[in-house]
């Protein structure tokens, strides 16, 4: 456990001082998830790195598991909003369930329908 | 001497840690008991319950957030710990980067534009739009975003939270009404319209969908970090 979250936070420090050198539009933990990605498949098959490989996965599994506690602090936030709220909740409501739904339906049918003409269904 | 104690405790980072565990895994709890059923999100639960007690005992956001800190700042290596399935599922990945990549161009314009044509359609000022802009990214660049487009990072953070448990409540049954099969399409449609807990919901659909939720997750925060001020 101890190494495994040793080697997540790493990444991330890694990808945060590259986030500071690109200029902070990428955010660091998102670099970090595409170095981790990169750095396990480079070194694959490496029976030194075998160990750290197998604490990573299982850790990253253990919080993976567990994803949606960690969204609750920042949504409790919402009552420094209960004003807006109270005022324009609906339209508010209106807005993001419209914008949802329109995004979700086009972007799964644009994935559906590439995968479509390029064969991506052929062995189904 | 109840009340030197719940003084003593309110104001102490244990109790709002300890607290927002034991919420969460009370939500589970009773979530569980219909699994599948997208209404009972524990998320939402959570929030709701918690945002309650703050409420009536008059607990502010500071006090609170001092304490639950500790579990939003796993909010970093869980993302990076999304680069773990996308190392172990490699191959699947690459047999769908055409679509992954096309569906991302399209669907980011989409998420970006309807909002703020909605929110202009709504009357809403231009602080108020530009802080609702990029809300289906990960709440950390949303915040980013809206901060370099003169928003407001706090109602920011709201919106992408609420983004987030609409998209995983409407998911399931817009997916199944559509009769969509293809879990990776699923997946990367609710990563990229709705972020982290949109993910959350994927990985507790099939592992496949939470897979690749995670991936458009992380594209779609880079894409619309470079697209969302063609809007504003």
């Amino acid at each position: 456990m101890l190494v495994g979250i040793t080697i997540l936070l790493v990444f991330q420090l890694v990808g945060e001082v590259t986030a500071y050198f690109l200029g902070g539009f990428v955010p660091g933990p998102v670099i970090g998830m595409a170095m981790a990605a990169i750095v396990l498949t480079l070194t694959k098959g490496s029976a030194f790195l075998q160990p750290a490989h197998e604490r990573t996965i299982d850790t990253s599994k253990a919080i993976l598991a567990n994803l949606g506690v960690l969204f609750v602090p920042a949504g409790v936030g919402i009552i420094q909003h209960l004003d807006l709220i109270r005022d324009r909740g609906f339209a508010l409501m209106a807005i993001v369930l419209l914008s949802t739904v329109i995004t979700l339906t086009v972007t799964v049918w644009v994935f559906i329908l590439v995968k479509r003409l390029s064969g991506g269904y052929a062995n189904d | 001497m109840t009340d030197g104690l719940w003084v003593y405790l309110a104001t102490s980072p244990l109790l709002w840690l300890a607290g927002t565990l034991v919420v969460w895994l009370a939500a589970t709890g009773l979530s569980g008991l219909a699994p599948g059923n997208p209404l009972l999100n524990p998320i939402m639960i959570s929030i709701a319950a918690i945002a309650t007690v703050l409420c009536v005992t008059g607990i502010d956001y500071a006090t609170y957030f001092e304490g639950a800190q500790f579990i939003h700042f796993l909010l970093g290596p869980a993302t990076v710990a999304l680069g773990i399935p996308l190392f172990e599922k490699l191959s699947l990945v690459k047999s769908n980067l055409v679509p992954m990549l096309s569906a991302l161009v399209v669907g980011s314009f989409t998420a970006v534009g309807s909002t703020v044509f909605f929110s202009d359609l709504f009357g809403f000022s231009p602080e108020v739009v530009a802080s609702m802009a990029p809300k289906s990214t990960t709440a950390a660049v949303a915040m980013a975003i809206s901060s370099g487009l003169q928003g407001d990072p706090a109602l920011t953070a709201a919106v992408v939270v609420l983004t987030g448990i609409c998209g995983a409540i409407v998911v399931t049954p817009m997916m199944n009404a559509m009769r969509i099969k293809d879990f990776s399409a699923r997946g990367f449609a609710v990563g990229l319209a709705s972020h982290g807990i949109g993910t959350a919901r994927a990985y507790s659909v099939d592992p496949v969908a939470g897979l690749f939720s995670g991936i458009a997750m992380g594209l779609n925060a880079v894409l619309t970090s470079l697209i969302v001020h063609l809007f504003l």
